[in-house]
């Protein structure tokens, strides 16, 4: 891939843009309110935007091309059984609960709600989980700015990881969501002219969906298994995927995408930012519409790229092969950009997947940052420290979040397993949060101890889960079957649904049964943290399009819709 | 918080936008042979900088958007109403 002068005085506009943001927000970070939760003060629109922007890393845009090449128009139930259905739930049942307790972060919520060893537990191994993430992220980036474009490593990842520390540490919360607000509008700028070019080249829909009817019968499936979403959902075999619809929607709709939709606070921290109660709960739900036509931005361009690689368009595009033989469908969207953009294009294309791995860094920053000061400094380290002293430590926590990153990313070029064993047991540690969260928020007799031996059972049986069972053609470790494979599914993406409706499980009915055994607390101490024991906030004088509940309705509706078009 | 966010994508919106058109015109024809022969950059430049200018405007004017729920009559109600069900404690929003 060539750069011209204008795409490097693109990128240059863009990051001036990025840091003034953060320069012009420092003089409003007066408090540690100011800093961690933008004084609560930012209208629902941008906080919508900020959250599905925060998800929006890089995991989610080179990873759902590479998918969509991988599996086809499948891929999109990561959105359409998955998050918007996710996104609805924790904006008209569970925000009350999370804006109205005053908590300012998720494991906060869980020591008003539970007790100080389960925020301590969910604190402490989110702490972890978001830094790594963030480093990740930073791996993935330097690797793939060092294919395109033959950059150092060293160089895209010190660069990046300082203006990202820049601009987080000025500005705190609202400069992450300010930037990516920015982020946001840049990607859907950047990327839509791909679709438009690539659907072109491939004789738009109807010529794409011949198209992978080639991918489909040459891979050994029904002709429509690239481009039906549920007709082949039947059975593991008939499908890209190896699901059926029953791990599909438990596994991936319900446990993991509520999981982390309804519990990650990398998420939820962008709500709890909004306003008022009502532009908190309507977050969510203004997120999801954007967010249900992103399959067409990121899921259509992978789609395009195998459908193009199997019966060639007038172009000439064809994905890229790893030394293994295999096709590297983690290119695919990155080639495409360097293969239909031309000079100037190409600045904003290239600048919009940066934008999209910063955001995503710097949304588990922001979240690292909160959870630290707030939920292990305050809590177990200093307390009662001066406001100006836990604003002095969010900016530390800014500074020492992003260099733990940084080395976890040069780690990560020397040991490129650990980052797959990350991963795994950031999956163990996740899985089982909805089921804490749903009986916390829902049943007032669940108890904290209920709550922390829920949690830790759900995490092992994740563990036994993964370690008794392996993916069809796969071998013996990080992939599973390190205690003996007693069962293998057809597929990875199976197998990692099925730990995840285990886990789920186990931690729901743990904490049951342990919660019937110990002391409940007194219900007056539960109002505002409980359903039924919390006033149900009034909506009356509000028109219909500002009611979470007619909202979520609208969005359902129309995911619905969505299904069913792409049947 | 004074900053209206659509200031700052509006302005970078109608440089980019700006910039993209120019290098459309700049830019030999030999490179719009990658972009199936439509000259992308001066188009999609267009599209960028008239909604860059959409935002600027919309920023000026300072709609509903941006203030806090307490400037208006409608969200002075709903504040009473959540600080009466106890969800918000007087004094929080700044």
């Amino acid at each position: 891939m060539h750069l011209t002068s204008i795409d490097w005085v693109i990128m240059v506009v863009y990051f001036s843009f990025v840091l003034g943001i953060g320069i012009a927000l420092k003089r409003y970070m007066k408090t540690s309110t100011d800093f961690f939760l933008s004084g609560r003060s930012i209208p629902a629109w941008i906080t919508g935007l900020a959250f599905i922007s925060a998800n929006l890393g890089a995991q989610e845009v080179i990873g759902m091309g590479a998918s969509g090449a991988k599996y086809g128009i499948a891929t999109s139930h990561f959105y359409w059984i998955g998050a918007i259905p996710a996104m609805v739930f924790v904006g008209v049942f569970m925000m009350p609960f999370y804006y109205g307790s005053r908590a300012r972060s998720v494991p906060e919520y869980l020591k008003l709600r539970f007790d100080e060893k389960t925020r301590g537990l969910n604190g402490i191994s989110f702490a972890v989980m978001t830094v790594f993430s963030s480093g990740i992220s930073l791996y993935a980036m330097g690797k793939l700015l060092g294919t395109l474009l033959g950059w150092s490593f060293n160089v895209s990842v010190l660069v990046s990881a300082v203006i990202v520390l820049a601009y987080v540490f000025l500005g705190g919360l609202t400069s992450a969501i300010y930037n990516e607000v920015l982020q946001f509008f840049l990607i859907v700028f950047g990327f839509a002219p791909l679709v438009f070019l690539g659907l072109k080249d491939a004789g738009g829909w109807t010529g794409l969906q011949s198209r992978l009817s080639t991918v489909a019968t040459a891979s050994g499936f029904g002709s429509g298994a690239w481009s039906e979403s549920w007709r082949y959902m039947g059975q593991p075999s008939s499908n890209p995927m190896g699901v059926e619809w029953f791990g599909l929607a438990m596994g991936l709709g319900f446990v993991l995408s509520f999981g982390y939709w309804c519990t990650d606070f990398l998420v939820v921290q962008r709500a709890m930012a909004a306003d008022s109660m009502s532009a908190a709960r309507r977050t969510p739900l203004i997120a999801a519409v954007p967010k249900m036509f992103f399959p067409f931005l990121v899921i259509l361009p992978g789609m395009i790229a195998i459908a193009l690689t199997y019966q060639a368009g007038s172009s000439g595009f064809v994905l890229p092969k790893k030394l293994d033989g295999t096709f590297d469908y983690d290119l695919a969207i990155p080639m495409m950009l360097g293969h239909y953009f031309p000079t100037g294009m190409l600045g904003i294309g290239l600048t919009a997947l940066m934008a999209s791995f910063m955001s995503g860094m710097a949304g588990n920053v922001t979240a690292f940052n909160t959870v630290w000061t707030y939920d292990i400094y305050q809590s177990y380290i200093k307390r009662g420290a001066s406001d100006q002293h836990y604003l002095w430590m969010g900016r530390m926590a800014t500074v020492f979040g992003i260099a733990i990153s940084v080395a976890a990313a040069y780690v990560a070029t020397r040991f490129n397993n650990i980052m797959d064993m990350l991963q795994l047991v950031f999956a163990f540690v996740n899985a089982p949060l909805f089921a804490t969260f749903l009986l916390g928020m829902f049943w007032k007799r669940a108890t904290g101890h209920g709550a922390f031996l829920g949690l830790l059972s759900g995490t092992t049986a994740a563990a036994l889960h993964h370690g008794f069972t392996l993916p069809a053609n796969a071998v013996v470790g990080v992939k599973g079957g390190w205690f003996g494979a007693l069962h293998v599914y057809p597929s990875e993406m199976a197998q990692n649904f099925w730990t995840a409706i285990f886990a789920w499980t186990t931690c729901f009915v743990i904490t049951i049964v342990v919660s019937i055994m110990t002391k409940p607390r007194a219900e007056n101490e539960l109002a505002g943290l409980v359903y039924s024991l919390t006033e149900r906030p009034k909506q009356d004088r509000e028109v219909w399009y500002r009611r979470p509940a007619a909202l979520g309705v609208v969005v359902l509706i129309m995911t619905l819709v969505l299904n069913l078009l792409f049947w | 918080m004074r900053l209206d966010i659509r200031l700052p994508i509006g302005l970078m919106f109608a440089l980019l936008g700006a910039l993209l058109v120019i290098s459309g015109l700049v830019v030999s024809p030999e490179e719009y042979k990658r972009s199936l022969g439509i000259n992308i950059n001066t188009i999609w430049g267009a599209v960028m900088f008239v909604f860059g200018l959409i935002m600027l405007l919309l920023g000026r004017r300072g709609s509903a958007g941006m203030r806090s729920s307490e400037e208006g009559p409608e969200g002075r109600a709903i504040e009473a109403e959540e600080k009466e069900a106890g969800l918000e404690t007087p004094g929080s929003i700044h």
